[in-house]
């Protein structure tokens, strides 16, 4: 790269600066736990890959083991064709940015930005001039002065970035970096990330166990569970074709209705005849119980007074309305609806449950 | 695995042993000589005479009037101190806090005080005061507890503030009184119960300090646990050797304890805020 | 007390809502007990050492005391008092340090840690004649360890005089007790050191040596120097030990004040007690106030 500042360059320099990255089969065990249990996982260059999973499934350890602070019992990583795995962290020339409290409380923001390039001998003033801008970048410059502690939450994240940027890294590792944040601190700083993924172009992985915020900036999502990759894929995909139940099920709300199932990887639930998102998951017998994962704005209410169903209770969400019915057999429905028909739906109106005719997932 | 980061681990764990060795045998050495030093036989064997009268109150009585009478005071002792230091500094720094906020550097600066004067300029200045305490209360070792509370008021100040600073103690106080409680009740029934653990550890502090005490008991020419050691050295280097190691480890055993209520403090803290 | 009394009006929360001051008048009883103990048992004894020490024998002023703390054996034990704790404190602070720093690597609620804790709280402040006399019991003419030296190895550890009762054995005694006190005093600016920023340098390309250059000891440096400061002022304060091991003369400071106050009272000399105690009083507040700056900035870093 050259000396001119990155935050000039136009977007879509991705291909130019990103690297690909790829794990293979890495394994690592804590005792009796297997945090990685033969993961795999190809970053394409230039790519923001955001790992998504309950607590406890790896994407910790998954990372740290990309940024060589962890070591995997089996398995390989590969930076840009290259192995890396046997090289320290300080040779890895990865970017970092931590949950919280990383930043050196006894340095300045600027101070902090240019640790990196103070560690590589870069002379004071092209590191105070490479410092300004990455502040720039992050939209702090005004602060850089100021110490950690006399920041906010969301700006020393925001310096924490710059200091990981600040060394040109091969590849960007930011693990639920906002997740010590405020809800409205965090959509926004979310939403920034993204901007200056996009426009330094470095290969990123993205740690969080919150589904919004992964498939808000992610090119692509990759689902955890138990130290293996469930799925990888864009997030439109994740959310309209979730390959696995329990893909289907973690991200977003999922209602559970019993159903039986039919011919050609189709089921039957509710009197409606639904396509599978996975035939090859459907049970080879016909007519077998199961039970289908649909999500509420699949889910539409008639009001009708010989349905079978009731409303329950109504929340209001602003334009849309989250409204739970039960059907006769006791089963909890939940159906999203726009809110102008709260006004017919009061609890205990009877109400016809009909189910788009979208794929559909199986629960295990 | 080249395993960079377990060779590191490895090297840390190498340090930490001959780290923890070297600097173990020599705090363990004295103790373990104390041991040997008190159950050295006549001929050169093992005698557990020293230990066996020790157990025993009435012949140890009988043998050193004035060594039990040091530890007879030294309990009563560190019983009045802590009761004194509880009920002075406890309510105070409660009241300070909700009520005189203003006035609480100050008592800080005051509780804070002792860590500056030592004990052996403490006792320059009190001598005229204890002139009076003795014309008043007479000239008893248990007199020793109102110099002993300014002693241990720093420790168990920092002990107290600190558990008050782990609750919102303003809050607490105004429901209480929202709920009609008077602020006796706010104090007793409110506060109190949540410093349980700061309180305790105050106290147990304070046990310690006073066990250990030498310089004023000595020095206001009343006999103390340390005194008597003290004088007992000159007579019989053995029972003074003895009864060192017991009071030491009996502060040890405090000190454990102290640390295992501390933690239980810590882990029902996490747990509410989780 | 006049402290209280001349105290701003405390209940004044918002502006121009003045409380009743009969009713800030109770509030203020609530407090009157403690003040009016620590006035009797602390500020007396300290004014009448600050006083006395400017009293003549006459009873009137005088500054004849102070000027004996420039007599050369004042001056004498001062600087051996200064020269042990100096001395105590430094090798203390380092052992203490890397006792510390051993046992931060170790799991943190591990009974290994917690043991070392409590037997550190015990040590740095039980100390006193019970250190003495586990030393005689050690290194004592019949100690332990000198028996031993003497009849298996063949060495004679007093074969140049008996230190252990003059200022060598004390800087030995005392680092028994300055160790564990730097442990208790140094571990939570070990504990607020965060995993985080070793691996953020590590991130940034630093190696260990690197990380501790600019790190580590940068954080550290107000911690451990505070540390020094204290345990200087532990030593310097420090009585029951030194009083139960010398046995003879009044090496250090805190001994010479004994000898004032327990002898017979010579002409001009009932006061020098006094100025050599606000002697000590000085030093020991100026390192202790040094030792508050250095203790607000490590809290701001590591709290
Ligand atoms: N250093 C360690 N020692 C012991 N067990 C560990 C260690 N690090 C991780 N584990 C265990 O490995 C598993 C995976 O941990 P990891 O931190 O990768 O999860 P995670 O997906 O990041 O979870 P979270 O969302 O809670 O951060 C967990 O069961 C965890 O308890
Ligand atoms: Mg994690």
């Amino acid at each position: 790269m050259t000396a001119s500042p990155v935050a000039a360059e136009p977007v879509g320099a991705a291909a130019r600066h990103g690297v690909p990255v790829r794990l293979a089969g890495l394994r690592r065990s804590f005792g009796t736990t297997h945090a990685l249990d033969g993961l795999d996982l190809d970053l394409a260059p230039g790519e923001l890959v955001a790992l998504l999973g309950p607590s406890g499934c790896g994407k910790t350890t998954a990372l740290r083991v990309l940024a060589g602070l962890e070591e995997a019992d089996a398995g390989r990583v590969l930076v840009d064709g290259e192995d890396v795995t046997d090289r320290p962290v300080n040779r890895r020339g990865m970017g970092m940015v931590f949950q919280a409290y990383s930043l050196f409380p006894h340095l300045t923001a600027r101070e902090n930005v240019e640790f990196g390039l103070r560690l590589r001998g870069r002379p004071g003033a092209r590191r105070r001039q490479r410092a300004e801008e990455m502040l720039e970048l992050v939209g702090i410059a005004a602060h850089g002065h100021r110490f950690p502690h006399q920041l906010s939450g969301g700006q020393q994240q925001r310096v924490a970035l710059a200091r990981a940027l600040a060394i040109e890294p091969r590849v960007l590792l930011l693990d639920e970096p906002l997740s010590a944040l405020d809800a409205k601190v965090r959509v926004q700083l979310r939403d920034e990330i993204r901007r200056i993924q996009l426009e330094v172009g470095t290969t990123t992985l993205f740690v969080t166990h919150d589904q919004e915020e992964a498939l808000a900036v992610a090119d692509r999502v990759g689902v955890m569970r138990g130290g293996r990759l469930e799925q990888l894929a864009t997030p439109a995909e994740i959310y309209l074709r979730p390959a696995t139940a329990f893909v289907a099920d973690f991200v977003g709300l999922s209602n559970r209705i019993p159903g039986r199932s039919g011919p050609d990887g189709t089921i039957r639930v509710l009197g409606q005849t639904l396509p599978l998102v996975a035939p090859d998951a459907a049970p080879g017998t016909p007519d077998a119980p199961v039970t289908a994962l649909v999500r509420p704005e699949a889910v539409d209410l008639l009001p009708a007074p010989d349905g079978d169903a009731r409303v329950l209770a109504a929340s209001f969400l602003g334009p849309i309305s989250r409204v739970s019915v039960t059907l006769p057999d006791g089963t909890p429905v939940v159906a999203q609806v726009g809110s102008d028909r709260l006004a017919d739906l009061t609890p205990g109106t009877p109400v016809r449950v009909r189910l788009r005719p979208a794929p559909v997932a199986l629960a295990s | 695995m080249a395993g960079v980061i377990r060779r590191r681990a490895r090297r840390q764990r190498l340090f930490r042993w001959v780290v923890l060795t070297v600097l173990g045998i020599f705090f363990l050495l004295p103790l373990v000589a104390m041991l040997e030093f008190t159950t050295r036989g006549a001929g050169g064997g093992f005698s557990a005479h020293t230990w066996r009268l020790l157990v025993d109150w009435p012949k140890l009585t009988e043998t050193y009037p004035d060594l039990s009478t040091g530890i007879r005071a030294s309990f009563g002792l560190v019983l009045l101190t802590v009761a004194l230091t509880l009920v002075l500094l406890v309510p105070t720094v409660i009241w300070v806090r909700l009520r005189l906020p203003r006035l609480r550097r100050l008592v800080e600066f005051l509780c804070l005080l002792p860590l500056t004067i030592p004990a052996i300029v403490l006792v320059v200045g009190l001598a005229p005061v204890y002139a009076w305490v003795t014309y008043f209360l007479g000239g008893s070792p248990l007199t020793l507890t109102f110099a002993y509370t300014v002693l241990v008021l720093p420790y168990a100040y920092r002990s107290v503030d600190a558990g008050l600073s782990a609750i919102d103690v303003r809050t607490l106080a105004e429901a209480a009184r929202s709920l009609g409680a008077g602020w006796p009740t706010v104090i007793w029934r409110v506060v109190l119960p949540n410093i349980r653990s700061a309180v305790l550890s105050a106290a147990f502090l304070t046990v310690a300090l006073v066990l250990g005490e030498f310089t004023i008991a000595s020095l206001l020419n009343r006999t103390n646990l340390q005194v008597a050691v003290n004088l007992l050295g000159k007579s019989s280097a053995t029972m003074s050797v003895a009864v060192s190691l017991a009071a030491l480890l009996l502060a040890f055993v405090l000190l454990l304890l102290l640390s295992l209520v501390g933690d239980g403090r810590r882990r029902t803290l996490k747990k509410e805020i989780s | 007390m006049a402290v209280v009394t001349t105290m701003p009006d405390p209940g004044a929360q918002a502006p121009g809502v003045r409380p009743h001051p009969a009713r800030r008048r109770v509030r203020l009883l609530g407090v009157v007990p403690f003040f009016g103990y620590v006035g009797i048992f602390l500020a007396v004894p300290t004014l009448v050492v600050a006083v006395g020490a400017v009293t003549g024998d006459d009873g009137g002023f005088t500054l004849d005391n102070l000027a004996r703390l420039g007599d050369s054996y004042v001056l004498a034990a001062f600087g051996r008092s200064i020269l042990l704790s100096a001395v105590t404190a430094l090798l203390g602070a380092v052992l203490g340090a890397l006792l510390g720093y051993a046992l931060v690597t170790a799991r943190p609620d591990g009974l290994l840690r917690r043991a070392v804790t409590a037997a550190s709280g015990v040590l740095a402040q039980f100390g006193g004649v019970t250190l003495a006399f586990a030393f005689i019991a050690t290194i004592g003419l019949s100690g332990f360890v000198t028996e031993f030296l003497r009849d298996r190895v063949g060495i004679d550890i007093y074969a140049s005089g008996v230190w252990l009762f003059e200022l060598p054995g004390l800087l030995l005694v005392y680092a028994y007790f300055q160790i564990p006190l730097m442990v208790i005093v140094f571990l939570p600016a070990l504990d607020g050191i965060r995993p985080q920023w070793r691996e953020a340098a590590a991130s940034l390309g630093g190696s260990t040596w690197q990380y501790w250059r600019l790190v580590g000891m940068p954080l550290l440096a107000p911690p451990f120097l505070g540390g020094t400061l204290l345990l200087f002022a532990n030593a310097f304060s420090a009585y029951a030990t030194a009083a139960a091991l010398v046995s003879q003369g009044s090496p250090i400071v805190p001994l010479q004040i004994r000898g004032a106050l327990t002898s017979e009272v010579v002409l001009g000399q009932q006061n020098l007690g006094k100025a050599m105690a606000l002697g000590m009083i000085v030093v020991v507040a100026l390192v202790m106030w040094l030792y508050a700056l250095l203790q607000k900035r490590s809290a701001k870093w590591l709290g």
